[in-house]
């Protein structure tokens, strides 16, 4: 069983992006389940079809205890076979979301939901490794491969970065391992090259450029993954070259951060970003 | 074990009701909706649980129940004499755990044995930026401090559970680089609904890092047993412990209390696991027999009646040599306790106790009560579950009251109704009732006194009961209430 955690800058697209993904392993015939790991559980919804499943933390709110809760309460069987569990939590600003993602997936572990029949095991986890609970997924013996999405935005690289050094320091003592950049792309300039030479800095690779289609957001309407809604589209034919890749890939590194520096000459060098004159800093408007 | 179904007069199905039933009475109709399962009149004879257990506790109501982190520190791992326990997160939590259950421990303190408070005090700043590198620094201190300490066990309170941190993984590293044993237990305060889960993740994680790690220096025998679920509360372990060995038995290991780390890890080569507390080790004495075929045994040792019933049950585990053994033995303590017996019953003859204690007292001590001629008018757990009351009920007379969990609130109406001539339980129920002229005992602790297991602990059960029950003092006594 390979369980791999997604990671990315918030509304990059990583819930959309893994549900394809991992419809496409179904569709080669693989044996996956999603676990979401952010409190707007939308992790599972285009493969249940549904607005919103039952959380753990929901029921567990209901119920009291976690010990009263079944798995067969919080996990739900979409398309392809794909076995969907959400974390779930408490609405921003109050609680402990972090928890939430602890206590689910401990609950997961004592009550058998990870059989050896299956493949592969997801985490989508919520945009930033804000605290312990947000790196639960790649704790020893949980996630060992971590594909960070990403697009040729600044922030959105910068973001890939960050978690590139969260990587850094649980590589350090464990197995995880970087495996590579998924590019959802937005149609920046020289997206393709930036996000390719980022991930060449990282020391990985950038394991699939996924074009933008509107086909998604077709899809997503429908509540459906592209690979669902309509197989035969050339989107659903990048998702499974996706699945496909990350099905044999190989290359798993402990990544090479980069300094802020760094980063911001490899803007530079892709004309992203001007130079900065450092002659102006600090120096107000003049008098007209 | 057959048991006559015992009844005491006065002492209905109709009466124990109604006595719950305005108890209950106060409660807004969603709290009482909740508690009323909880409670019922004994059914010796049903065969099944006759209140329900292991519930979240009504909020609003005193409970005497502790928590996840209570239960591995102050009962499975604490008692473990030659490690360090670290109580990691804030000072509190291990502060107030520290030695208050009596769980005595023999050795030279800090040579093998640490009977000592060790915690990682979290600050501000550990919240912030994560306990674990506080962690592994200590970790090399109380090792460096401390070399010959067997292993050290972490074991998380509420705020590291709460962050996030991976004890597991620092652990882990500070066991290499150690070269001892380092056990995380994520046994944070708010997991489950009581000190039970504890247990049971202390258990776990007994199986992941110790259990069959070591084996015992000298060869094995026949006649090798270990004790499981004696925590040693006022010595109760070495009284058990020379009356195994009395009757031909090699006691090889001793779970958890005054134990020893390697003899607990090489405990799977053992012939026979004795469960004294089932509920804080059945899981352990399970795990044993399926991974090892070990066989296990409950058994009392309160009380000469109940003594000689398990003694006579474990024989049959073993060969003539010890069958005779036994026999001589008990004819040996006969008349030492009839003569105890003697004493004490033509002064305690007929009076009443209640109890509400942990993990096997609530039944376990009922029978010795009993040789001092009392009865058992009402029991209960703090956080037992259904296998519990089954085992309790049959030792409790007919109709009396069963408490699950009881608010303090319900436990003083029920006492008010069955007019008990002694308590047996906690520490925050003791002065309550001592205000009202009732005479107490703290059972979790044996009040400052034991040990009372086995027959050397029957003389000083007694002796305690006398006391309380007729001391002068309470003649004295008038109760406002």
């Amino acid at each position: 069983m390979r369980q791999i955690a997604i990671y990315g800058k918030g509304g990059i697209g990583k819930s959309t992006t893994t549900q394809n993904t991992v419809a496409g392993l179904a569709y080669l015939g693989k044996k996956v389940m999603i676990v979401g790991c952010d409190p707007k559980a939308d992790s599972t919804r285009l493969i249940l079809h549904a607005k919103a499943q039952n959380t753990v933390m929901d029921l567990v709110r209901e119920l009291g205890t976690v010990e009263d809760l079944e798995i067969e309460d919080v996990m739900k069987i979409g398309y392809g076979g794909i076995k969907c569990v959400e974390s779930g939590g408490p609405e921003p600003g109050v609680g402990c979301a972090g928890r939430g993602v602890i206590t689910a997936i401990n609950f997961l572990e004592e009550n058998g939901a990870y059989t050896p029949d299956l493949d592969f095991v997801f985490y989508d986890v919520l945009g930033d490794v804000v605290c312990g609970g947000f790196a639960m997924p790649i704790r020893e013996g949980k996630a060992e491969e971590i594909y960070i999405v990403c697009s040729g935005e600044m922030m959105a690289m910068y973001a890939a970065n960050n978690i590139a050094k969260g990587i850094l320091k649980y590589a350090s003592s464990g197995k995880v391992r970087l495996a590579g950049l998924i590019c959802n792309a937005r149609k920046t300039d020289m997206e393709f090259e930036l996000v390719s030479a980022l991930a060449a800095k990282l020391g990985t690779q950038m394991i699939h450029f996924v074009p933008r289609d509107n086909q998604v957001q077709r899809a997503e309407m429908r509540r459906m993954t592209v690979i669902e809604y309509s197989p035969e589209h050339p989107q659903a034919q990048e998702y499974r070259v996706l699945a496909e890749k990350i099905l044999n890939n190989k290359m798993l590194v402990i990544p090479t951060p980069l300094e802020m520096e760094e980063l911001e000459d490899l803007l530079m060098e892709f004309g992203i970003m001007e130079a900065e004159d450092e002659s102006v800093v600090g120096v107000v408007e003049k008098a007209a | 074990m057959s048991h006559s179904n015992k009844k005491i007069e006065g002492i209905t199905k109709e009466f124990t009701q109604a006595v719950i039933d305005k108890a209950l009475d106060v409660y807004p109709e969603k709290a009482r909706k909740k508690r009323a399962p909880h409670l019922a009149p004994n059914d010796p004879t049903s065969g099944s649980t006759c209140v329900k257990s292991n519930r979240k506790t009504v909020p609003g109501v005193m409970s005497a129940r502790g928590c996840a982190y209570a239960g591995a520190k102050g009962v499975v791992w604490g008692p473990i004499r030659d490690m360090v326990h670290v109580s990691h997160g804030p000072v509190g939590c291990g502060w107030y755990s520290w030695g208050t259950r009596r769980n005595l421990m023999s050795g030279i303190n800090g040579v093998n044995q640490f009977g000592m408070q060790f915690t990682s005090d979290f600050q501000e700043k550990d919240i912030v930026y994560g306990g674990d590198k506080k962690l592994k620094t200590l970790l090399a201190e109380a090792h460096e401090l401390f070399p010959l300490a067997k292993g050290i066990s972490v074991l998380s309170e509420c705020p590291v559970g709460l962050i996030g941190d991976d004890i597991n993984s620092v652990a882990k590293q500070a066991a290499k680089d150690l070269d001892i044993p380092v056990i995380p237990c994520n046994c944070e305060g708010f997991r489950g609904v009581s000190q039970s889960l504890g247990h049971h993740i202390s258990n776990d994680t007994i199986r992941d890092y110790i259990i069959g790690t070591r084996e015992f220096a000298e060869p094995s025998s026949p006649y090798d047993i270990s004790l499981i679920g004696d925590y040693n509360i006022g010595g109760d372990v070495w009284s058990a412990k020379a009356l195994l060995e009395e009757i031909g038995l090699n006691v090889k290991s001793v779970w958890t209390g005054d134990g020893e780390l390697e003899k607990i890890a090489a405990t799977h080569t053992v012939k026979l696991n004795l469960i004294h507390c089932y509920r804080s080790m059945n899981y352990m004495c399970k795990v044993m027999e399926e991974k090892y075929g070990i066989p296990w045994l409950e058994f009392n040792f309160f009380g000469p009646t109940k003594i000689r019933e398990s003694l006579r049950q474990i024989a049959e585990r073993f060969d003539d040599t010890i069958k005779e053994n036994v026999e001589r033995v008990i004819a040996k303590y006969d008349p030492i306790m009839q003569a105890i017996v003697d004493e004490y019953k033509p002064r305690l003859d007929g009076k009443k106790v209640m109890l509400l204690v942990g993990g096997l007292r609530p039944r376990h001590t009922i029978g010795a009560y009993e040789d001092l001629g009392m009865v058992c008018v009402g029991s209960g757990y703090e956080f037992a579950h259904g296998d519990d009351y089954e085992r309790t009920q049959p030792e409790m007379p007919e109709a009396t009251v069963v408490y699950d969990d009881p608010s303090e609130f319900e436990f003083e109406q029920f006492v008010h109704a069955m007019k008990p001539d002694l308590i047996g339980s906690g520490i925050k129920e003791k002065y309550v009732f001592q205000k009202m002229g009732i005479p107490f005992r703290q059972m979790h602790s044996w009040d400052y006194s034991g040990p009372y297991h086995g027959y050397q602990g029957f003389s000083i059960f007694a002796r305690d009961i006398d006391m309380a029950v007729n001391s002068p003092t309470w003649g004295l006594v008038k109760s406002p209430f």
